[in-house]
């Protein structure tokens, strides 16, 4: 059915399955059979380490199977449509509709038009109200859920938090569903929804319904079913050392963005940065042993054969042994000494396919680079960047977000300009020569003097570049904010797309003759969309419906991005951006996502939201005072860390020298309830 | 040391490029411990040589690699497609491995022709029987073709070095064709194009590459294929 039409579209190695770590589950009544979704291509979706470890985990599980789904690029969609093939698992070319759950996997707003464009493929009704006791079952995770109120109606089920524990109760919940529909049992649809909800971490928003006023404001979301709980709580796993996770991660036959071995050293981050919705919503901080680390990297490139291995967090540098790690991982691969290799045992004379051709080590990993893909600036050090060095280097970023001093003690990210230069010295002096820089532009109370300094941190590294190197290059990347749930800018008022075009073009102005330095920005037009679904109500599936009925899809493309069609929808179901988007929250407003719980306390988010405007920044909490946020209190959970000792380096609190931090940090001043 | 490898491509690894086949190589090599040569300077490759491309969706029994390894390594060529074949994903696999002495000439220019087994589909044995044979019986046989986003006219017929159509066990018509490999040559699907009206190109399967040397024709590895057609 499948196979005749791909020699005919592109790229058809990515429809295929087969990788190295790929499943070929036995399905049967017994078993709750899930197809994992990812909104977005094969090449996006392949390497998203939430979808393999949920893979991985439920077949595992006795009462589960799971398989694959991506979306398929237009040219197979259309050729799909035209001959009646419905959505299919990658791994066994299996139809949709055989599985009983498809799970999606949600981490950028832009794709919700992907997943209403997959669920019709599959061949359900798009809206969840419209399904029949035969038809999928829909859910979502992923950073996008925790505020899932404008794709509600497509689904029947969300979850928050981390998915390993809740993965494997949603399959016993619905395996029982299951056994009694195959027994025979007069069992409805709505009896598997109200089994979910009672799942902690899931949330069915059938059950729910929203409250409005006499002048349609939303007063509240309530259950309007027993079953559903008042407020929906996050899942966190406590010990990130139980889930060693992929164990068998996914080698792709094709080409895939973040092609490489892939570990994860922590998850959660306790810097506090005020704009990171992911920095908010995944605490507490959670370390994975530094042992385990080494291990999953030693037995992940030599299952997997790559030559590069990414350790990944939101903030590497700030795993308590990360030094540790990155020399473990050099070191282990280095070629052996040239005394060994004199005596006519070179490397590969002992064949032994167990234990691999060559020997331990066979010469080979020394070519190994490690990336560290998240870096904050102030805990890299020369350190860091030698051991990097002796191994294969990569690319460079860093991400001071802000480009002055004020913006950043607004934004909480406390990280000097001179920690900045210190850390790009380290850099080239160690033989970079190319660096990245992450900001963000529309943040709260920023000035064109802000928005210009960009500008010149940028010709400043440049500068120490000039130093080391003939033609040192940095790219500087600018995104507009987009102000998220469950963060203390959940309440500010985004950038209107004009005032966003303006400040991009300040920069591109101001940086237009300065050689070394490149602009790229991210499109302010898409910037106003993810703005709009980010903190949007259920007022928005009939936006979403009605842009993927006129064609939109794969907005995450800059080539398919259309602007107009959402503009269009917007003002066919009588919303408005202004209203949507730009619009300051006031402190009583209820919020679309107040019935769902990411462990933080309301009153710390605003208390932090004052405090931005005061320019006060906080220091770390894992190795200092609490604040209260309400992450590791309410779930009984300490900071998981590996070391005791805070990295070296950095100027919010960890660093060696106090003395080093430029202004005094303000400490929180009243307790929780105020404000 | 240079190792000669030949190696089978089926079923649906069919769909990867010439350049994901080239990766899945980089890193079955590293996955099967075998200390590969690399090119020096700021971004080190592992020196590996492939053949004559194979285009997507073409299944083969006959693909070759030539891999440099590190000075002084010492393999047990015995055992080695077995280990390089376990190190490869399904449908890839190593057939057989020999080491080939330095200044061997390149495969890309070695290769002076391959041998094909083309389905048909939507014509019969008859038609297709007698259309080979006027293709052969034709003095020459000029396709316009685009080089360099140029049309361009050749003479194909020299590259059309045997024809056999033969009943094929499921669908249509199976061709057997050896053609040409060097300056452009002729591939599989111009060879159906050929055919004329309703002719349509099923699954295409590369069965084996020839070499010229002293005027004799033989396969890049003497070894006798592991894999005959299959199903």
């Amino acid at each position: 059915m499948l196979e005749p039409i791909l020699p005919l579209v592109s790229k058809p190695a990515r429809y295929i399955g087969g990788e190295d770590g790929a499943q070929v589950p036995e399905h049967g009544p017994g078993r709750v059979a899930w197809l994992l979704a990812y909104p977005d291509t094969y090449e996006i979706g392949l390497p998203n380490q939430g979808l393999q470890i949920l893979y991985e985990i439920l077949n595992e599980r006795p009462d589960a199977v799971a398989e694959r789904t991506y979306a398929p690029w237009t040219d197979l969609e259309e050729r799909m449509r035209a001959e009646g093939v419905p959505l299919f698992s990658v791994d066994t070319h299996r139809p949709a509709a055989d599985f009983d759950v498809l799970a999606f996997n949600l981490s950028a707003e832009l794709t919700y038009t992907n997943l209403v464009g997959m669920i019709d493929l599959a061949g359900a009704p798009v809206r969840a109200a419209d399904r029949a006791i035969d038809d999928l079952l829909v859910g979502a995770g992923g950073h996008c859920t925790y505020n899932p109120e404008p794709i509600a109606a497509f689904l029947d089920f969300v979850v928050l938090g981390d998915g390993e524990e809740v993965a494997g109760e949603i399959s016993a919940a619905l395996a029982g569903w299951k056994a009694a529909r195959v027994a025979g049992d007069p069992v409805t649809r709505h009896d598997a929804l109200t089994a979910l909800a009672g799942v902690t971490g899931v949330y069915v928003p059938a059950l729910y319904q929203p409250v409005t006023d006499a002048e349609g404001r939303l007063v509240a979301t309530r259950p309007i079913d027993p079953a559903a709980p008042e407020l929906v709580e996050k899942r966190t796993v406590a010990d990130l050392g139980q889930w060693p996770y992929p164990r068998q991660q996914l080698v792709p036959l094709t080409e895939v963005v973040h092609d490489r071995l892939n570990v994860e050293v922590f998850r959660g981050c306790t810097r506090g940065c005020r704009f990171c919705q992911a920095g908010m919503i995944t605490r507490p901080v959670r370390e994975r042993p530094a042992e385990q680390v080494r291990t999953m990297v030693a037995e992940g490139l030599r299952r997997t054969g790559y030559d590069e291995v990414a350790l990944t967090s939101l903030s590497t540098a700030d795993f308590s042994g990360v030094e540790d790690v990155v020399g473990a991982i050099v070191r282990s691969g280095e070629r052996p000494a040239p005394a060994d290799e004199g005596e006519g045992q070179g490397p590969g004379s002992s064949l032994d396919c167990g234990a691999g051709l060559g020997g331990p080590g066979a010469g080979l990993a020394s070519d190994i680079s490690v990336s560290l893909p998240s870096l904050r600036v102030d805990a890299f050090t020369v350190g860091i960047a030698a051991e990097i060095q002796r191994a294969r280097r990569t690319g460079l970023t860093f991400a001071p977000e802000g480009g002055t001093w004020r913006m950043r003690q607004v934004i909480n990210k406390l990280i000097s300009d001179d920690d900045l230069y210190g850390a790009v010295e380290s850099a080239y002096s160690q033989g970079w020569r190319r660096m990245k820089l992450y900001f963000l532009v529309g943040l709260p109370t920023e000035t064109d003097e802000d928005t210009l300094g960009i500008a010149t941190l940028a010709r400043n590294v440049v500068e120490i570049g000039r130093r080391h190197h003939k033609n040192p290059s940095v790219t500087v990347s600018v995104g507009g904010f987009v102000p998220k749930p469950f963060t203390p800018f959940q309440w500010f008022g985004q950038n209107t797309r004009q005032e966003l075009e303006r400040k991009v073009g300040l920069l591109r102005d101001a940086l237009r003759r300065d050689r070394g330095v490149q602009l790229k920005w991210h499109d302010p037009r898409a910037t106003t969309v993810e703005g709009i679904m980010s903190r949007g109500d259920r007022r928005l599936a009939a936006v979403i419906e009605d842009v993927w009925r006129h064609g939109g899809t794969f907005q995450e493309w800059s080539e398919h991005f259309d602007l107009q069609l959402w503009l269009d929808a917007l003002e066919r179901q009588g919303l408005t951006v202004e209203e949507l988007a730009y619009r300051h929250r006031t402190e009583d407003e209820a919020l679309p996502w107040d019935h769902l719980s990411a462990g933080l306390h309301k009153d710390f988010l605003w208390q932090d939201w004052r405090d931005a405007l005061a320019e006060v920044g906080l220091e770390d909490c894992r190795w200092t005072p609490c604040y209260d946020c309400g992450a590791c209190t309410g779930y009984g959970i300490e900071h998981v860390v590996a070391s005791a000792v805070p990295p070296a380096g950095g100027s919010q609190g960890t660093g060696p020298s106090p003395a080093a931090v430029p202004v005094a940090l303000g400490r929180r001043p009243v307790p929780a309830g105020a404000g | 040391m240079r190792l000669r490898v030949r190696f089978s491509k089926l079923g649906k690894v069919r769909f990867t490029s010439h350049r994901d086949v080239a990766r899945i190589w980089e890193r079955a090599l590293r996955r099967a411990s075998l200390p590969v040569a690399r090119t020096e300077g700021f971004s080190p490759r592992p020196k590996l040589h492939f053949g004559l491309a194979l285009s997507t969706g073409y299944e083969s029994l006959a693909e070759y690699l030539d891999v440099d390894l590190v000075e002084g390594t010492i393999v047990d060529l015995a055992v080695l497609p077995e280990a390089l074949t376990a190190a490869l994903p399904g449908g890839l696999a190593a057939t057989a491995v020999a080491t080939v002495p330095p200044g061997t000439p390149s495969l890309q220019h070695a290769v002076t022709s391959s041998r094909w087994e083309v389905e048909v589909h939507d014509l019969d044995l008859a038609t297709v029987t007698a259309r080979t044979e006027a293709l052969l019986a034709a003095p020459e046989l000029v396709t316009t073709r685009q080089r360099k986003g140029k049309d361009v006219s050749d003479d194909v017929r020299p590259h059309l070095l045997h024809l056999q159509p033969q009943a094929h066990p499921a669908e249509g018509v199976l061709l057997v064709a050896e053609l040409g490999a060097q300056n452009r040559g002729l591939r599989p699907s111009e060879l159906v194009a050929l055919l004329g009206d309703g002719a349509r190109e099923g699954r295409v399967r590369r069965t084996h590459q020839f070499t010229e040397h002293d005027g004799t024709r033989c396969e890049p590895l003497p070894a006798p294929h592991a894999l005959e057609r299959a199903s």
